[in-house]
């Protein structure tokens, strides 16, 4: 191996100098969040305790959090379920060609980089006019599926862009019927990018707050939720909120980064060469 | 063929189904009612330009506007300095593939969590007792706090830069892990140090990734109110701020008309920005 040039020490400092800058502010709050009872929002830590994730189980100091992280755990996992199946039957259309596809796949681009307030405020006129109650789980879900889905049609065009077809023609030629090729030659070689199609599903709804503002309704999502508190709530009992749903995202994280680990162990140890050769 | 195109119909059938009721039906309702009219408790349909004409002879429409750019640029000049140098680093610096795939993964991780949690994580920071402040002052650079650092156009672009950066960072990475390394090989043989290399070679083959993230970084800014109005402390403004307030006072027409001229500038941007790169090649 050749010598790291300069360029390369200099490059690294300024790459752990942005993984501070990333993760900083967050473990800062995760370490004020065990403040003492009587600190406050920044340092010097008065003491460490529990007292303010003791404070997140009573009702008078927080609100209903424990409902509102219902909610949105409950949404997240129907966005997460939809998103996956309508990306997969979506990235699958787009390998034919059919009439409106290239509107379709603009309007994709447009639900991306439209305004998330637009989306909020036009399906919330919508509901209020024809006199539907807003509610999470229609409105909000509708909403939140126009931010999941373009990320979900986006890896699944990555995804198919590098596909190679003659496993399907090799499917074909042996007598399979066009959904046996899908449910047994399509689906497990891309298996691992929908794990990664349902944890964007999961998290970006589960984090989403600008669709959802207008369209959930009375009851709030944990986002809401917690951007309410932050006008009255002046207490680490914040941060120890912040902390905890942190650490819940991370673990949801984790979850799906050990599938994904598992499914591609799996499949090296059983020897079968699908999938290799298209990545 | 005609088989092929009932087949892909049906298999799209869902996807236009949630753009038509949840993207299209609600910009075209925004439209309607942005021609409408509104007393202080409810609105009317109308078709009237009151709205339009109010908001493109006020002043404050076009100040606000253009703060909304000014952020834009400012966030976009920090995000692609940070977004091209770590991708490099990682790109073309970092050897095994392991490590390439864990960093990556640990610049990626943030963009998963919530926004308004990594907002609020800024105020330790910033705050007048903060973090910074106490640290400057012991260092003796300052004798007072610094006002400035929290409630500021300065922390507004410090967290859409802290917040949107990932979005530059991933599509550019993507792009020049495609990079042919003989190419840059060649381009040292044939005597190019290493700044020339960068920029002659690795920067336009990059202009792809270099474009995605910049439709991404500017939507995303030019779209937003809540990062302005929480880290501002609700002293600046930008457009989505003013659409925010009209939707809390219950004018739905005047909200719904500064939504539509911010739509047609943001997709004049974007259009114009799609021109440079084929999405559907890149991915």
């Amino acid at each position: 191996m050749e010598p790291r040039p300069r360029s390369f020490y200099f490059l690294t400092a300024f790459f752990i100098l942005f993984l501070l800058f990333l993760y900083g502010p967050t473990l800062t709050i995760g370490i004020l969040s065990f403040q003492g009872p009587g600190g406050g929002l920044t340092f010097p830590m008065r003491g460490v305790s529990l007292h303010w994730f003791r404070d997140l189980f009573e009702q008078q100091a927080v609100g209903d959090i424990w409902g509102s992280f219902s909610r949105s755990f409950v949404l997240g996992l129907m966005v997460m379920v939809t998103t996956v199946v309508i990306s997969v039957m979506g990235g699958l259309a787009f390998r034919k060609r059919f009439a409106g596809a290239t509107i379709l796949f603009y309007l994709i681009i447009t639900s991306l980089v439209i305004p998330s307030i637009l989306i909020s405020l036009g399906v919330g006129l919508i509901w209020s006019q024809s006199g539907l109650p807003v509610h999470w789980a229609s409105s909000g879900f509708g909403a939140q599926l126009t931010w999941t889905l373009p990320f979900g049609l986006l890896i699944m065009f990555a995804v198919f862009n590098r596909f190679d077809a003659s496993y399907e023609e090799a499917a074909r030629d042996l007598g399979a019927s066009p959904w046996q090729v899908i449910r047994y030659v399509v689906l497990p070689i891309i298996a691992p990018s929908l794990i990664g199609v349902a944890l964007f599903g999961f998290t970006l709804s589960y984090d989403e707050f600008a669709r959802t503002l207008l369209t959930s309704g009375s009851y709030n999502t944990l986002p809401l939720e917690i951007f309410g508190m932050t006008t009255n709530v002046t207490t680490p009992v914040l941060f120890a909120l912040g902390t905890l749903t942190t650490v819940f995202s991370l673990v949801v994280i984790g979850v799906f980064l050990m599938v994904v680990w598992l499914l591609n162990r799996r499949r090296a140890r059983q020897g079968s060469d699908a999938g290799r050769g298209t990545v | 063929m005609r088989n092929n195109s009932v087949i892909g119909w049906l298999l799209a059938a869902p996807l236009s189904l949630v753009l038509l009721v949840f993207l299209v039906a609600p910009v075209a309702m925004i439209v309607v009612v942005s021609f409408w009219g509104a007393t202080e408790w409810s609105i009317y349909p109308a078709f009237q330009f009151d709205n339009y004409e109010f908001l493109l002879t006020s002043n404050v429409t076009f100040r606000v506007f253009f703060n909304t750019l000014k952020y834009a640029a400012i966030t976009w000049v920090f995000t692609l300095l940070i977004g091209v140098t770590v991708a490099y680093y990682l790109a073309f610096h970092i050897r095994s593939q392991t490590w390439q795939v864990a960093l990556f993964l640990l610049c990626t991780i943030p963009f998963l969590t919530s926004n308004i949690i990594r907002m609020i994580s800024w105020i330790p920071f910033l705050g007048r007792n903060g973090i910074a402040n106490s640290t400057l002052i012991s260092m003796g650079v300052i004798d007072e706090p610094l006002e400035w650092l929290l409630f500021s156009d300065f922390s507004v672009i410090l967290a859409f830069v802290h917040l949107y950066t990932l979005f530059m960072i991933v599509p550019i990475f993507n792009t020049m892990m495609r990079i042919d390394k003989s190419l840059m090989e060649a381009a040292a043989d044939a005597g190019a140090t290493g700044w020339q290399t960068l920029w002659h070679v690795v920067i336009p083959l990059s202009k792809p990734g270099i474009m995605i993230g910049t439709i991404f970084v500017v939507a995303l800014v030019m779209g937003d109110f809540i990062t302005v109005r929480f880290m501002s402390g609700s002293q600046s403004a930008n457009v989505g701020r003013m659409i925010q307030n009209d939707i809390a006072l219950l004018q739905y027409p005047s909200a719904s008309a500064t939504a539509v001229i911010l739509l047609v500038t943001v997709l004049l941007m974007i259009g114009t920005l799609l021109r440079f790169v084929d999405i559907r090649k890149e991915l």
